[in-house]
């Protein structure tokens, strides 16, 4: 669960100071499926920031299970990052001379796991996002864009995150990539009761979420469950 | 959570295999640094080892007595070593007085003209006494050495070394029981001695030895010696022995003042001290010179890791997002340095070795590749490493993830 109450965050560039977020309060619990739309300038990156303790708050509280992790030093942040949060960029941002596996296996590396468990622990990662397994040794550029995205996801998953953080997941891709990789969010929500939270500016996207909070000039303008959610019906699996 | 050392290693050999060209032409910096550094150290100690064997091959605890200024009679000094007040007594008396000295060697040399059978040369002929190849280091090769009987009886032989009968007889030829003329003098020959080597004013090979008494009646017309010889009986008395020799030859010269000695005492260990000191100058001086070229490897370092620290912007912004302490994130970094001038060290004491190795076969100069140079060069090489990567690792290390990930 992750609770935002009364989180600011000013910028101060000399005299001039520039509020990215006024005054948010949500809460996220477990198991659900957030989409958090606003256009650009809206402060959603800023948000996305401070949920993914890549950045505090000027002001107020963040907790992540129960955890106020606003105050935090920058290892410390690191440690929670590395425990709790596993993120999904929209650049994919795999490492180009490691393999799939390597590459999903890294946030382990930092977590201290064994080698020989680092790839057991991989494997059933690629599993659950559905990545091929004749793939498994080839290295991100040998792949198409959502098959990247895909290792992607499993590496977000494989330290067993509180929170799969997705920054426009879909930005790099065509509609229908984009469409496998949102359905593979909706699988890990609806099969494995991940807690996921996608940043977007695209309605179209986030109405994938079971609930979407649309924040606009630092302040959370709507919060609402979303009715008229879009499920994917494509047959993907077994490929 | 601190990265494993293999991971750490893995993670370095993907990073500098990813980029083969610019790793190895950054490594031949520090190839060529350590190589010219380990290459030049050898010659400079190759030549320390030769003074040293030819100071050596002089003879073994040896003290040396020679003449010093002229006293006495006015201001007016004849130089250093112009002094002929050294006679074949003052000898005698340090073989009878000092209990230290082993053996007691007194010669008078001077050079003459030598000819034989048409043939001539201008050599050093050294009068001297049947303890001289003791004192002296010397070996016969053929015949024999000048004995005291010889000396005594003011025989007309002589010795030659090798390179005079080279000059004279030619090479490999056993000339014992012919004659030779010094400064119209027949003297005939009853032995050759052992090539010692050397070269310059330390070889010792282009030599005639005579009986002492001999060449002061018949060559030097006077009674004087130009050096006493002496060996102690173990390196450990030589400044013992050096001082007594000095008060007994102050008080049979009557000189009250030890700085006004007509005469001076040589200790071969400050003989070779002094050398060493020049030699360990020179290398020092080769050395520092050849580490120029190790800063500027160092330098190429330090650019390369910069650059990459640049280039890989997003790879150390994603590992700060999935969990990457700073101090993960310097580790890899400062490895990849340490790595690169490591394998350079490695690389160039190989270099520097096969260098040594040919400057020796083709320029003659003796070298010596030591043990401590290598491991010189291999600390010195990972002291590099650990003070040229040290910047470029601590700002990756530095890097703000967000802004890390958003780098273009």
């Amino acid at each position: 669960m992750i609770e935002c109450k009364n989180i600011t965050k000013i910028y101060k560039t000399g005299e001039i100071e520039t509020v990215a977020l006024a005054c948010v309060t949500f809460t996220i619990k477990d198991g659900e499926f957030v989409a958090i739309m606003g256009p650009s300038g809206s402060g959603k990156s800023t948000l996305m920031h401070i949920i993914g303790c890549l950045d505090t708050p000027t002001g107020g509280e963040y907790l992540i299970d129960g955890h106020d992790v606003s105050k935090l030093s920058d290892d410390e942040l690191a440690d929670i990052r590395n425990r709790k949060i596993g993120f999904v960029f929209q650049s994919f941002n795999l490492l180009p001379r490691s393999s799939v596996l390597r590459n999903v296996a890294l946030p382990l590396m930092y977590a201290g796991v064994e080698r020989e468990k680092r790839e057991e622990i991989a494997v059933s990662a690629l599993n659950s996002s559905a990545f091929p397994e004749k793939f498994w040794r080839h290295l991100p550029n040998q792949l198409s864009g959502g098959m990247m995205q895909r290792v992607a996801i499993a590496r977000a998953l494989v330290n067993n995150p509180s929170l799969v953080l997705a920054d426009e997941p879909t930005g790099n891709l065509d509609t229908k990539t984009g469409e496998i990789v949102l359905d593979t969010f909706q699988n890990l929500h609806a099969r494995q009761g991940r807690t996921i939270v996608l940043i977007t500016h695209e309605p179209y996207v986030a109405e994938h979420a079971e609930r979407i909070i649309t924040i606009r000039d630092g302040n959370i303008v709507e919060d609402n469950r979303n009715h008229n959610r879009r499920t994917a019906n494509h047959d993907y699996e077994g490929n | 959570m601190i990265m494993k050392v293999i991971d750490i290693f893995q993670e370095t050999y993907s990073a500098l295999t990813a980029n083969k060209i610019r790793s190895g032409l950054t490594i031949l910096g520090i190839v060529i640094g350590i190589g010219s550094v380990i290459a030049m150290v050898s010659i400079g100690q190759g030549a320390q080892g030769t003074i040293e064997s030819s100071i050596q091959s002089i003879g073994s605890n040896l003290v040396l007595v020679s003449p010093g200024f002229q006293r006495g009679g006015g201001p007016v000094s004849a130089g250093r070593g112009s002094a002929q007040t050294l006679t074949q007594e003052d000898a005698d008396a340090i073989q009878k007085e000092i209990i230290l000295a082993k053996a007691v060697a007194p010669e008078i040399s001077r050079r003459y003209q030598i000819t034989a059978k048409g043939k001539n040369t201008n050599t050093q002929v050294v009068g001297t006494v049947g303890a001289y190849p003791e004192v002296r280091n010397i070996q016969i090769d053929f015949g024999s050495f000048i004995t005291d009987q010889n000396v005594r009886s003011l025989s007309k032989v002589a010795v030659l070394g090798p390179t005079t009968r080279d000059d004279l007889f030619g090479e490999g030829t056993t000339p014992v029981g012919q004659t030779i003329r010094i400064n119209r003098v027949d003297f005939k020959i009853i032995g050759i001695t052992k090539s010692k080597g050397g070269s310059g004013p330390l070889n010792q090979d282009n030599t005639v030895f005579v009986p002492l008494s001999s060449a002061q009646r018949f060559l030097a017309g006077d009674t004087y010696v130009t050096a006493i010889s002496i060996q102690a009986q173990s390196p450990d008395d030589m400044s013992v022995i050096q001082q007594q020799i000095s008060g007994l030859l102050l008080s049979r010269h009557n000189i009250s003042n030890p700085q006004l000695a007509d005469f001076q005492v040589l200790n071969q260990s400050d003989i070779v001290a002094t050398a060493s000191a020049v030699t360990n100058t020179f290398t020092i001086l080769l050395a520092s010179i050849a580490g120029i070229s190790l800063v500027v490897g160092g330098i190429g370092i330090m650019n390369m890791m910069l650059t990459t620290v640049t280039e890989r912007t997003r790879e150390i912004g994603l590992r700060k997002a999935i969990g990457a302490k700073r101090r993960d994130i310097g580790t890899q970094f400062l490895t990849e340095a340490v790595m690169l001038t490591f394998l350079g060290g490695a690389a160039g004491i190989g270099l520097g070795w096969v260098m040594a190795f040919l400057v020796s076969q083709f320029a003659g100069i003796a070298t010596s590749v030591s043990i401590q140079s290598i491991f010189l060069a291999f600390g010195v090489s990972a002291a590099i490493g650990i003070i040229f990567g040290y910047y470029p690792a601590r700002r990756a290390a530095s890097l703000n993830p967000i802004e890390a990930l958003r780098y273009e």
